[in-house]
């Protein structure tokens, strides 16, 4: 590794950790992730010259912070008040503090704090979903707006107007630093909701989006991990990290040679990451018997009952139908019911899934989305009938948002066609 | 997501406005591109020609044939389309009614499902 890349990780390993103290202390998102841009150049430049400092993330610290004071000064008949508190009071708490939050130091672990309280900031349930994944990636993630936007296929002017009024809604919202206990839990739950969004979005990537630098499940994983490791006790996290890693340990046998997509039944196992398996089982099961029990837990209990069996024949789907049971009772999502057909369709037959299927079918929240007929199609063809199988497979086919799995529900249906089949199982 | 939002143009319904309407509609597009840029939506935007400028072009290379105007004389057509990025099809829905025009002109909102090109 040179030079130049090891302080490239350096900084974007500390950027999140810099924002987070300097906006804990002073407010003005915006403002302060500006300085911290500017800093985070003079390192670039000055490092690889001269050397890493002892203690980079204080060296950032100190420079965005005189950056700030900078523009204030130039800026001061606008900014008085601001400008004068900061002048006087340079550790000041300038918003009004939550009872559980400490006196503000510069201790290494409360630059980590402040990691996380950022993390909970680009989450503000005032911005959209889009702002909120942007402006995590940006912040926490350290990933430039050019990256952002390659990741997600729209134009770097796009992302950067999206990231810049996303950070303007923070500034303006006049949001919070540190938030009272209650709320605490709600933003934590929909911080870890925007990671396991990046995570799909770069799970269900097609081909192209793939070979781009920046691999969004790898940052989502990244990002989780450091929750994980800022908050041990916290189970919905180590859950979260847990079924993010069973998952993409499955990326290899995914994707068949030429793009296509190879569905969980068909894959070769072998291709599997089981070292990655195996660190992910190893740490649910400490978080199941010490934490109390949630949604992410249980989706990795899972992936996790998935990555055990050697093969799809060998998977325990009674115990899968009794968590996705368990999931139901926790979440309010239609399509855990859908799974949950399919499992018990596997466990118990497919009239049995076609029951489950029925009591769900109808939610208007699953109307024109394809998932119903996939679900209807897969076990109506595990029924024996092949006629009723492809009119749903078609009709999912043309519903499918993804066109990758488009494309597979397209040879299901050819598979099911009425003359004759292709001979595959 | 990515959202398709296509004007469907239909010439007897454009012939019966009137010139302030039509130059209100078109001076219109502009603002609306202002619109999705501002709010960080905006992927990109085309007017197309009218489709008797078209052809239709059947057949492999050096076998191909090429024959004048669109596939079937339709009362109506693609008049031109923007391609946005957006939280869900309900914004895709809002975005759409805030294009002028569609009083008269509706417009047909299509998920995407693949994006290439553009320096994308």
């Amino acid at each position: 590794m040179s030079d130049q890349s090891e302080v490239e990780d350096l900084l974007r390993r500390s950027a999140p950790q810099v924002l987070g103290v300097l906006v804990r202390r002073h407010g003005q998102f915006d403002l302060c992730e500006d300085a911290v841009q500017e800093a985070l150049l003079a390192a670039a430049h000055g490092w690889p010259r001269y050397g890493l400092p002892a203690e980079p993330v204080a060296w950032l610290v100190t420079v965005a912070g005189r950056k700030l004071t900078d523009h204030w000064r130039n800026e001061r008949a606008r900014r008085q008040r601001e400008d004068t508190v900061a002048a006087q009071e340079p550790l000041a708490r300038q918003h009004a503090p939550g009872a559980d939050v400490d006196l503000l130091t510069d201790t290494p672990s409360s630059a980590a704090d402040a990691t996380l309280e950022l993390l909970l900031l680009c989450t503000h349930p005032s911005l959209s979903e889009p702002s909120q994944i942007a402006l995590t990636l940006r912040a926490v993630g350290g990933l430039t707006t050019a990256e952002i936007a390659r990741a997600f296929l729209v134009p770097e002017p796009t992302m950067a107007q999206r990231i810049s009024r996303a950070k303007a809604t923070i500034s303006a919202a006049g949001a919070s630093f540190t938030l009272p206990g209650k709320d605490r839990d709600e933003r934590l739950a929909a911080a870890l909701h925007v990671l396991y969004v990046i995570f799909n979005e770069g799970h269900t990537a097609t081909a192209g989006q793939a070979l781009t630098r920046i691999d969004l499940t790898a940052e989502a994983i990244r990002l989780t991990r450091r929750l994980n490791r800022l908050l041990p006790g916290d189970g919905e996290i180590a859950g979260l990290l847990a079924l993010m890693v069973l998952i993409d340990a499955r990326r290899d046998a995914r994707t068949s040679a030429d793009g296509r997509l190879v569905p969980l039944a068909e894959q070769d196992r072998r291709r599997w990451d089981h070292s990655a398996i195996s660190e992910a089982a190893d740490l649910l099961a400490r978080t199941l018997a010490t934490a109390p029990l949630g949604p992410y837990q249980l989706q990795a209990a899972i992936a996790a009952v998935h990555a055990e069996a050697a093969g799809d024949a060998d998977t325990d789907w009674r115990q899968i139908a009794i968590l996705y049971n368990m999931l139901e009772r926790r979440s309010d999502n239609p399509v855990v019911t859908l799974n949950r057909a399919v499992a018990v369709g596997m466990a118990e037959g497919p009239g049995a899934g076609l029951a489950v299927l029925d009591s769900v079918a109808e939610d208007p929240r699953l109307r024109r989305t394809h998932r119903p007929d996939a679900v209807r199609a897969h076990l109506l063809e595990q029924l024996g009938d092949h006629a009723g199988a492809h009119e749903h497979y078609r009709r999912a086919a043309r519903a499918a948002l993804n066109q990758r799995e488009k494309r597979y529900l397209e040879e299901r249906a050819a598979g099911t066609g009425p003359v004759g089949t292709t001979g595959r199982g | 997501m990515k959202y398709l939002l296509i004007i469907q143009m239909n010439p007897a319904t454009w012939d019966s406005l009137s010139e302030e309407e039509r130059t209100e509609i078109g001076n219109g597009q502009s603002k609306f591109i202002d619109t999705i840029t501002a709010s960080g939506e905006m992927v990109g935007s085309h007017a197309l020609a009218d489709p008797s400028q078209s052809a239709v072009v059947r057949g492999r290379p050096g076998a191909a044939t090429v024959t004048d105007g669109p596939f079937l004389e339709a009362k109506e057509y693609m008049g031109g389309f923007y391609v946005v990025d957006c939280e869900n099809v309900e914004r895709a829905h809002e975005l759409a009614a805030m294009i002028p025009g569609t009083d008269h002109l509706p417009v047909e909102v299509r998920p995407v499902i693949f994006t290439a090109g553009y320096g994308l």
